[in-house]
């Protein structure tokens, strides 16, 4: 099976001039249950015209990247301050998107602040480029900003990502977007804002040791294995976002910013290049990654994060890699 | 006439707060800031550019000696930002410096709170020339091992005043420090010591 071949794909290099213009693919789209109908109308449609700009210079209409300049400088200067108190969580005006929350709202408004012309935009969701969150969202950014769009993480300078970190170490210049759906690593343990606010403000984070401690008293081990909280050069508690704590180690010391938003829980943090990232744990309950019997049956990679794909009805099911960039860069180059 | 504000300006903005936010992200690594536009002396390019780009209505803005003396400067920064200004460190968002010899103690600028650290001001400085591998010695976030980064003119015992900015963490101050052509960052988070 080679479920890779199949996948759509924006293409490998930068491509943002090559995806197809909104309209024209919004007509295709209508058009197609009813192949034989003739166009109706020759003449050029003003939505028509209006399409060759929109895939260079983005959708006419909208402003670069979508939100306005108000609302860009409101999210620029909590990025800055996300980024001078590492771990905090910066509370910022968050907008309506025209998507809903839950789907990388946060991400989206910090990657529409940060993005310029010369970036090459990668988007991810759980380490695929082809998943539906991944690539609208790439075409949401490739329709209002006429930027560039990557699979590949060595081409990508801004690199958004739903509970994944790229198995291909990240570079210096790289920024990591996360979309986060729930900031505040203490929220299940202290429900109101007001006291969670306080307990960052007084580093009182023993509820957070309680909360581990008790997985081991009754696992045996510490039972969570996503969202494991961080701590960050050495004073705030944080949530990483969803991501299974085996990509918790990359986050450490990592040359790329890490930036973080929740859209609906209005919060952005940051963790900067070449910072501590600690993984809470015990001296006789050291922290400890998930471990993978076998190697991904696609690409034979063994230390890559994989998923578990059920392939029939019958209890079969394989291990694959869940950064499809990394596991379809490694089968193309067996192939050669 | 009203000296003309960013040419671009969306993309210009862009470009200024990337460098700023670069130079915060690493400490010590002075950034290129290819600042567009042509203010009223004595405010420089370089301040004016991180004006534009992040102040507005809702940032309170503190200027020193030099710039409040201007009124050409605050009619500037009116028109190109909105921005309120405010004659009270503790209640602005950002400050603007131009003769860093004579910058009030950091400690007068606000702190933040327990709570919100992020309330504090964010100190933008014009200095004449910033250098990196040579002078104050840097560690913290952002700096892979330690940096080293020159700086002149400097406030008075701005080492001692930095040291106890730090010693406040997650309260304090951030700076912007600018010299012609560039931006290096200087946030509550970096231990400063003399080199």
């Amino acid at each position: 099976m080679s479920a890779m071949g199949m996948l759509p794909r924006d293409g490998g290099a930068p491509d943002g001039a090559q995806v197809p213009s909104p309209v024209r693919e919004r007509d295709r789209v209508r058009d197609a249950p009813y192949p034989e109908r003739p166009d109706p109308s020759p003449q050029p449609s003003p939505e028509r015209e209006r399409a060759p700009g929109a895939s260079e210079a983005g959708e006419a209409g909208y402003n670069f990247a979508y939100l306005d300049e108000g609302t860009k400088r409101m999210i620029r200067r909590a990025i800055l301050k996300a980024i001078a108190v590492p771990g905090y969580q910066v509370p910022f005006a968050s907008r309506e998107m025209p998507m809903p929350y839950g789907w990388g709202t946060g991400g989206v408004q910090v990657t529409a602040a940060i993005l310029g012309r010369a970036d090459v935009l990668k988007v991810i969701d759980q380490g695929a480029d082809d998943t539906t969150n991944a690539v609208s969202i790439r075409r949401f950014f490739a329709r209002t900003s006429g930027i560039a769009t990557t699979t590949r993480t060595t081409a990508a300078t801004i690199i958004q990502t739903r509970h994944r970190i790229p198995e291909t170490p990240l570079r210096e210049g790289q920024i990591l977007v996360y979309q986060v759906p729930i900031p505040e690593p203490l929220r299940f343990l202290e429900p109101r804002e007001t006291e969670t606010r306080q307990l960052h403000a007084l580093a009182e984070y023993g509820a957070m040791h309680v909360k581990l401690y008790e997985d081991i008293s009754r696992h045996g081990h510490i039972a969570t294995t996503y969202a494991y909280p961080v701590e960050v050069a050495g004073r705030y508690v944080m949530d990483p976002s969803p991501t299974p704590k085996f990509d918790n180690p990359k986050m450490d010391q990592s040359p790329a910013l890490q930036l973080f938003g929740a859209g609906r829980e209005r919060r952005i943090y940051a963790v900067p290049p070449y910072t501590s990232v600690r993984s809470l744990d015990f001296e006789d309950h050291p922290f400890r990654v998930q471990e993978f019997t076998e190697p991904c049956a696609l690409c034979g990679a063994s230390g890559h994060y994989l998923d578990e794909v059920v392939t029939d009805d019958s209890g079969g099911r394989m291990y694959v890699c869940s950064d499809t960039d990394i596991c379809e860069t490694r089968v193309a180059e067996a192939a050669r | 006439m009203l000296a003309p504000g960013f040419a671009d300006p969306v993309h210009d903005a862009q470009g200024t707060f990337r460098a700023v936010m670069d130079a915060l992200a690493r400490p010590g690594l002075p950034q290129r800031l290819d600042a567009g536009p042509n203010p009223p002396a004595p405010l420089t390019p370089e301040l004016a550019a991180i004006a534009l780009a992040l102040t507005d209505a809702d940032t309170p803005v503190w200027l020193d000696a030099d710039l409040a003396a201007s009124s050409e400067v605050a009619a500037y920064l009116r028109f190109h930002t909105g921005a309120p200004l405010t004659e009270d460190p503790a209640r602005a968002a950002f400050a603007l410096i131009r003769d860093p010899a004579r910058c009030p103690p950091l400690a007068r600028f606000a702190q933040g709170t327990p709570a919100y650290p992020d309330t504090s001001t964010t100190l933008v400085l014009a200095l004449d020339a910033i250098a990196s591998e040579a002078g104050l010695r840097l560690i913290g976030p952002g700096i892979d091992g330690t940096a080293r980064i020159a700086l002149s003119p400097l406030p008075d015992s701005f080492v001692a005043q930095l040291a106890e900015n730090r010693a406040g963490f997650p309260l304090g101050v951030d700076l912007i420090l600018t010299a012609p052509g560039r931006v290096a960052g200087l946030p509550r988070s970096t231990a400063v010591t003399e080199g």
